[in-house]
């Protein structure tokens, strides 16, 4: 529920022309982007509410004498589902308690904005492979292989920062250059398939996905790449030259959140103001008519694979010079598939993509306090992630559920599939 | 990928013309011919010239194949050498399958030559091990056969294999009876089922997408429940009874294939049984008739009476039935216990095995076995300390799929209405 405000905005500037207060409530209970978005968080919400009580035995102990005393069961049910997402949110926007004490100078801000850091840490990186996706879907393509680009962007980027020795500044441009580069590598690769033979991206990207990983757990236990201290199946350390610069410690956040919020305008322009924006948009749309038009269908798949893949593999680089320092064989933990869900959430759109990233983002974060704090296991986050998009993705669903008005304007279109 | 590469898929339909000369049999040719010199230059001169045995008894001593390593891998590479060259030269079409089958068979032993030279492998223990890793893929493929005849995409079996292992880990514990828990496992594999069907058909969202997200979903609650119920009281939650190991007296007594096919549990048979009761639905009976125009052609269908939202919906739970029995696997053949996550891929490998065996049961088997095969190979390696990494061999299935699609040997296709959703006009 946490980023209703920013979602808001656009809505507004529709309701220019007649009276607003009409159009407002008119809309309020419409299907429209905005309604059916908030109302997906909501179900996923109380889904999870659901999911949180019947796996915790204390709480369920009182449901056995729920006729007799059912304020017992509801009591106990509330407080727990209370203190739970009380703490998804104090974990991703701000404890009420730290801000006061920074206030009263007994706490410092640093304690005060950790919230805030960890959101927009655990966000830079979903912006990125959200991105990928998202681009790639509105020239057509279904871009799966979001992870295995990311990986890969990982372990170019990771290997770039600690095999060379190069000043600080021009090490990280190189770094991420190339993580940039070996994620595009490893989509350009489905673009070729795709353009020259017409193999679905959607198999071949999952299987370079898997392909990725086990190259990565190759890669991480070979000579000059694993810890010499170590046995185990870990990096190097990346050069702190190579590093993107974070806030002072304990905050985590960094530069790539930055870099995130200029991909994310670049990607609005190349989309929607370039003419390989256009070419896209319209071999997405129609690709026969594209082809009657004068374009080439194939070489537009290839190049836009190939930018979905740099995308994803500078959001691996991101993740791995920001946040993880060394390479794991997880080091790029469930990213590309988490931007997949960042750009269904965000309706394929570049800023919706990054608002949606910061969602997920302070999911996350919040998440880990939960499972600190209640013991409430953070594979929530989870569910209630893939809950969002499943309503998100199904909007006659949520429409049904809540008997919602037809909407004047917004096109609600499910994303139709083309099969393989 | 030489000489293919510059195709265009216009080009590759126009590759069925006769008069071309590079034709698929051609192209497959070669490509045996070059992989049979690397098997026998290559594999040949790093192979030790010691003896390779290939035990067939359990014990390493006993009754053995036995050659010598770098003979064998010499010898192997060259028939699939002259198999290559045999395609190349143009035979008839109908010795087509047998010489490409040979030329792999021969290239795998030749490698097997190489790696085994101055050890042992034991034939039972890697049949065997075989089977049962391809066990679920098996399942797995066979419930994405379902659906995807009927033209609905399923990318979700990670997910129903997922929901089964914890299904069958869960119940299986709580009441003790190995049964229960196989019955639970269906009835997870069902319950996501059920969901892609409902958001497939009835809501129309795309279904690669429904697929990924319930995978998630999947892995999100049984990870949830995991750690909230199992993780604090394993014994409580966790600890299903395994699925018991049956033997056929008498069948069981013939050497290697006795104990691999008859010494074996419940789930092995009915993998097995499903195959051919699939593929004989399939082409036999009306339901078959009736799937593969509903996957084909569904207004076609329509038009002559077929209930095609029915029988799709059908069709997709009773492919979660078929891989929630597949996700039993992983709990109460496998480990015995329900771990986070512990399908590690799995269902994609079943994916990949589905579109690697064309959206056929018996093809789905072979690839499936195939797949099995090679990550026994890859344990079997590991164990022994082989130069060659397991993760590359692990990455075949992958490898093998991706090349299948792109049409660099044989060119397969998907049900024509696989993942349009139908939307009665």
């Amino acid at each position: 529920m946490t980023t209703e405000a920013p979602e808001k905005q656009p809505a507004k500037k529709e309701e220019q022309e007649e009276s607003f207060v009409k159009l407002f409530l008119h809309n309020l209970w419409s299907a429209n982007t905005v309604v059916v978005t908030i109302l997906s968080i909501f179900l996923a919400l109380l889904i999870g509410a659901v999911l949180i009580v019947i796996s915790d035995s204390e709480v369920l102990a009182t449901f056995s004498y729920f006729t007799s005393r059912p304020s017992d069961a509801l009591t106990a049910s509330w407080d727990l589902i209370s203190q739970a997402y009380a703490d998804l949110f104090k974990g991703a926007i701000f404890d009420p308690a730290a801000v006061q004490a920074w206030f009263d100078g007994s706490g410092d801000w640093k304690t005060a904005l950790n919230p805030l850091s960890e959101t927009l840490t655990y966000a830079a990186p979903l912006v990125f492979t959200g991105l990928s996706v998202a681009i790639a879907f509105r020239g057509g393509l279904f871009n799966i292989g979001g992870q295995g680009q990311a990986v890969i962007g990982c372990v170019t980027a990771g290997v770039a920062g600690f095999a060379i020795g190069l000043p600080a500044g021009l090490h990280l441009v190189v770094a991420l250059a190339a993580g940039l580069i070996g994620g595009a590598l490893w989509g350009f690769l489905p673009g070729l398939l795709k353009a020259r033979t017409g193999a679905h991206e959607v198999i071949t990207t999952i299987m370079l996905n898997y392909t990725a990983t086990l190259f990565l757990g190759w890669l991480i236990l070979q000579n000059g790449v694993q810890d010499p201290d170590r046995t185990d199946a870990v990096s190097k350390t990346i050069e702190s030259t190579a590093g993107l610069p974070a806030l002072p410690q304990p905050l985590r956040v960094h530069l790539g959140i930055v870099l995130a919020v200029l991909v994310t305008a670049g990607v609005a322009w190349l989309v929607n103001r370039s003419s390989f924006g256009f070419e896209l948009r319209a071999v997405g749309v129609n690709p026969p008519a594209a082809r009657t038009a004068g374009m080439s269908v194939g070489r537009t798949y290839i190049k836009l694979m190939v930018v979905a893949g740099a995308l994803a593999g500078l959001g691996g680089a991101v993740q791995v010079l920001g946040t993880a320092d060394r390479l794991t064989g997880q080091v790029a933990g469930n990213i590309g598939f988490d931007g997949l869900l960042v750009a269904l959430l965000g309706r394929n759109k570049p800023w919706g993509t990054l608002f949606a990233a910061i969602l997920y983002g302070g999911l996350r974060a919040g998440g880990n306090l939960m499972q600190v704090d209640v013991g409430v296991s953070l594979e929530l986050v989870t569910v209630l992630q893939a809950l969002i998009v499943i309503f998100i993705a199904a909007p006659a669903l949520v429409k049904a559920i809540f008997q919602l008005r037809d909407a004047r304007t917004a096109r609600l279109g499910t994303s139709m599939a083309k099969g393989w | 990928m030489s000489g293919v590469s510059t195709a265009t898929a216009e080009e590759l339909a126009e590759a069925t013309a006769p008069d071309r000369f590079w034709n698929r049999q051609r192209r497959l040719g070669a490509a045996l011919v070059i992989i049979g010199l690397i098997a026998a230059v290559i594999f040949g001169a790093l192979a030790e010239s010691a003896t390779a045995r290939f035990t067939i008894s359990e014990d390493a001593e006993g009754a053995a194949l036995s050659i010598n390593g770098q003979l064998g891998a010499i010898l192997f590479g060259v028939v699939t050498i002259a198999a290559g060259g045999a395609l190349l030269a143009g035979v008839a079409k109908r010795w087509q399958t047998v010489l490409l089958s040979l030329g792999i068979v021969t290239f795998v032993f030749s490698f097997l030559c190489w790696q085994v030279a101055g050890k042992f492998l034991p034939l039972v223990d890697t049949a065997s091990g075989s089977l049962e890793l391809a066990l679920p893929l098996i399942l797995g493929a066979l419930a994405g056969v379902l659906c995807e005849r009927s033209g609905v995409v399923n990318v979700a079996i990670e997910g129903q294999f997922l929901m089964g292992a914890f299904g069958a880990a869960l119940v299986g514990t709580l009441a003790t009876s190995v049964w229960a828990g196989l019955i639970s496992a269906v009835v997870g594999g069902v319950i996501i089922a059920s969901l892609l069907a409902v958001l497939a058909i009835r809501f129309l969202v795309d279904q690669v997408v429904v697929g990924i997200v319930l995978n998630l979903l999947a892995l999100g609650i049984t990870g949830f429940l995991y750690e909230r119920l199992m993780q604090p009281d394993a014994l409580k939650y966790n600890s299903p009874p395994r699925l018991p190991e049956w033997r056929i007296p008498g069948l069981a007594d013939i050497p290697v294939v006795g104990p691999v096919l008859f010494e074996t549990n419940l789930l092995v048979w009915l993998a097995l049984a499903l195959v051919l009761v699939i593929h004989f639905g399939l082409t036999r009976t009306r339901w078959g008739l009736r799937t593969r125009a509903v996957g084909e052609h569904p207004t076609a269908a329509d038009t002559v009476g077929i209930r095609v939202r029915g029988l799709r919906y059908t069709n997709v739970l009773l492919g979660g039935v078929v891989a929630g029995a597949g996700g039993a696997y992983f709990t109460l053949v496998s480990t015995g216990a329900f771990n986070k996550n512990m399908t590690a891929g799995a269902g994609f490998i079943a994916l990949a095995a589905l579109i690697f065996g064309r959206w056929t049961p018996f093809g789905a088997l072979g690839a499936a076995l195939f797949f099995g095969f090679a990550q026994k190979l890859a344990n079997y390696l590991s164990a022994v300390g082989s130069p060659v990494p397991n993760q590359f061999l692990n990455m075949l299935p992958y490898l093998a799929t991706i090349i299948a699609v792109a049409g660099l040997v044989g060119r397969v296709r998907a049900p024509a209405a696989d993942g349009v959703p139908y939307v009665k006009s």
